[in-house]
């Protein structure tokens, strides 16, 4: 099996603060790979540098795409990266208020994905947006109404639509459920989980919520001051931690 | 004039072999096994639970691992299914015709062993609450591609064996008893034809009929060749399905 993402000796600083130190990992298709670590960590800027949105300092990004193509995503053109990260990559962000058009109906928020990439059918992209409406489990007639209008719960399942109607291999996710009371965010969790499956598709998980990763995540990275100190299958890192930063934050859980 | 002899590389360490391939019947097979717990926040308390524990099993066979509470059973039994990860020793499982050693292994191929291979019968249960038991229990046979149909009909085939009620087959099982939430997990795990299975108390919660269905669907398997490991605390159980036992502490 060839990973989908390779990241080799990725390094990223803030001035002298080493915000992500010498990481590396490879993502396989079909897996979940949570990150978890404190505040501070690296975890969010390591997703922003792998997603483009930070330049970094040092190290390799690969990534192998629908044409089986490996490309350097290090020194790709600008313009060739937002083609991808608009067809192969989604984001799902922390705050559905940086991910949605706020300003636009829930329809319009996922026909938008779907015009960026050159789609001009407006029945089709109004019949694509309805499905996806319902595979996010919104009612059809909410389609018309701006996210304004939605709960946190909602607002956040419509930027899983906005991002999934262009069928991404790779969805990156920083605190998908944070902020979402917890009955919301089982609801997303579980359709995040058969969404997974049913699209077939890769996921980096970013989170401070180590229940998120027990249900979600096949692989987990336990990040501290910018290192990866600790990585394994899920279970293994929560049942078994070796290092002393890990064994603190599952016995700082409640239910690990 | 003399040369100072080039210095002689290193005899490189002899990597662990595979066993013999020639044994066919061997499913798994520990070699001397080591696990040290160090509690870093503890005073960095050092707990050595496993020392040099071997273990081989071979199709059809069952063997029962005994011996009192924190002697290493269940932590033999986890690093099996490398849950735990072992300090030293090598676990050769044959996955899909080729010997492959656990501790060696990338995640991604230890999560294809265990989706293909290795079936472990939990003691706890862990789901996201909104799951319905039927998708719980149906979740390993449809990541191996089972169209969710088939996958359905199997799992409601051992929940009926196993005296499910049937009302409980659409709900999530978070709020199950202690016997329900078991017999999801032994469902989940039998639904799938592993070639070895490790069995984490599978009858704790159960009454006498249900044990009896576990222990049946034991021999059954058993009789296809499955190779299973167990800890059973019931006496019984572990004299009518186990032909050997390991002893711990």
């Amino acid at each position: 099996m060839q990973p989908l993402l390779t990241v080799n000796h990725l390094s990223k600083y803030y001035g002298d603060l080493c915000a992500c130190d010498r990481i590396s990992f490879s993502l396989y298709p079909g897996q979940v790979l949570g990150i978890i670590g404190e505040s501070g960590s690296g975890k969010s800027t390591l997703l922003k540098a792998i997603a483009g949105q930070l330049p970094i300092d040092a190290g390799e990004i690969t990534y192998c795409d629908r044409a089986h193509q490996l490309i350097n995503l290090r020194t790709l053109a600008e313009a060739r990266r937002r083609k991808l990260m608009k067809t192969e990559w989604g984001f799902v962000q922390q705050n559905p208020r940086d991910g949605l058009r706020m300003t636009v109906t829930a329809g319009a928020n996922i026909g938008e994905r779907l015009l960026d990439i050159g789609d001009r059918h407006y029945a089709n992209i109004r019949a694509e947006a309805m499905d996806w409406l319902n595979q996010v489990e919104i009612p059809d007639g909410r389609m018309d109404d701006f996210p304004s209008t939605f709960s946190g719960g909602m607002q956040q399942r419509l930027q899983l639509a906005r991002i999934l109607v262009t069928r991404p291999r790779i969805v990156l996710m920083d605190e998908p459920t944070g902020g979402l009371d917890v009955s919301v965010q089982a609801r997303l969790l579980d359709l995040m989980r058969s969404l997974v499956r049913t699209l077939h598709l890769s996921v980096i998980l970013v989170t401070h919520d180590i229940g998120v990763v027990r249900l979600l995540a096949h692989r987990l990275m336990v990040m501290q001051n910018g290192q990866v100190v600790e990585a394994g299958l899920t279970d293994q890192v929560l049942d078994d931690p070796q290092h002393p930063y890990t064994q603190q934050l599952v016995s700082a859980t409640l239910i690990p | 004039m003399t040369h100072s002899p080039l210095p002689t590389p290193h005899s490189p360490l002899p990597t662990p072999s595979p066993p013999d391939l020639l044994s066919s019947q061997r499913m798994l097979q520990a070699d001397s096994l080591y696990k040290t717990f160090i509690l870093h926040h503890q005073g960095g308390a050092q707990i050595p639970v496993l020392q040099g524990v071997s273990l081989t099993v071979q199709t059809g066979e069952c063997v029962a691992l005994q011996g009192p509470s924190g002697s290493g059973k269940s932590t033999l039994m986890r690093s099996l299914y490398a849950n735990y990860r072992i300090d030293t020793g090598d676990i050769w499982v044959k996955h899909q015709g080729t010997w492959v050693n656990l501790p060696a292994l990338e995640p991604h191929e230890l999560l294809s062993v265990r989706q293909h291979t290795l079936g472990y019968v939990s003691q706890f249960l862990r789901v996201i609450p909104r799951v319905p038991a039927v998708e719980v229990a149906a979740e390993p046979l449809e990541e191996l591609g089972v169209d969710s149909e088939s996958a359905y009909a199997k799992v409601k085939g051992l929940f009926q064996r196993l005296n499910l009620p049937e009302r409980l087959w659409y709900l999530s099982p978070t709020t199950f008893s202690g016997g329900e939430k078991q017999r999801v997990n032994i469902a989940k795990a039998f639904a799938v034809d592993y070639p070895i299975m490790l069995l984490d108390e599978p009858t704790s919660a159960l009454d006498a009929t249900n044990r009896e269905v576990v222990m049946q669907l034991i021999e059954e398997r058993k009789a296809q060749g499955c190779a299973m490991v167990g800890i059973f605390h019931d006496d019984e159980v572990r004299e009518r399905v186990c032909d050997r036992v390991l002893n711990f502490g």
